[in-house]
């Protein structure tokens, strides 16, 4: 049953993914796909962690928690680049 | 099938449900605060959900405690709404457009008082 219910919920956040990466593609504006693109990213948490189960190994845990604070640096990053300022500010410019 | 696959295939279809709902918000809302809004909460509850049943099955059947999953929900819990912060604040000032039947916005109006009260900044 486990298996059944692991092949749906892949296909599910694989339409996820693919529906948050056409948003990527005809976003109007940048912002709309900074918001895609960190969306994509949190959809790969849950992949990769189904992906453990598939294989019964926890040597994914690794890959999980470092796209978790990638996918989290990138969109700060880009949101910051984006505004026209410098990534790490002190406040008074 | 026992009772562990059962507890385990609710979490995972019910956050698949919340992502998939996620991005169908993010492709149907009329613009990028609505979009923010449909993504932020959603779709990381949606996969707080699906690695926390992960972390269940891992726990009970294989025997193991990954402290990692633990630990990437909560970093997903803290760091999803500072994201969304960030990313608003920057839509704002780089000057994207609000939907057209958006009713009130309450920071334009705020910041004009402000501008008002303040007209130069002092400079130390």
């Amino acid at each position: 049953m486990l298996d059944i219910v692991i092949a749906i919920v892949l296909g599910l956040l694989s339409l996820s993914i693919l529906i948050c990466t056409g948003r990527a593609l005809i976003g109007p504006t940048m912002s709309d796909r900074i918001v895609a693109l960190d969306t994509i990213g949190i959809n790969l948490i849950g992949f990769i962690a189904i992906l453990m189960i598939v294989q019964e190994t926890a040597a994914y845990s690794d890959v999980v928690l470092l796209i978790a604070i990638l996918a989290f640096i990138g969109s700060v990053a880009i949101a910051k680049f984006l505004e026209g300022g410098v990534v790490l500010d002190r406040g008074d410019s | 099938m026992s009772l562990i696959e059962v507890i385990v295939s609710i979490f995972l279809i019910l956050g698949a449900f919340l992502s998939v709902l996620g991005s169908i918000g993010i492709i149907r809302f009329p613009d990028v605060y609505g979009r923010l809004h449909a993504a932020t909460k959603s779709a990381t509850l949606g996969v707080i959900f699906v690695v926390a049943g992960v972390f269940l099955y891992f726990l009970v059947v294989e025997g193991i405690v990954v402290g990692k999953l633990l630990l990437t929900i909560l970093f997903v819990f803290l760091t999803a709404p500072v994201a969304a912060f960030m990313i608003g604040r920057s839509a704002y000032n780089v000057g994207v457009k609000m939907w057209d039947r958006s009713k009130q916005d309450d920071l334009a109006r705020d910041l004009e008082k402000m501008n008002k009260e303040k007209p130069k900044k002092s400079d130390f």
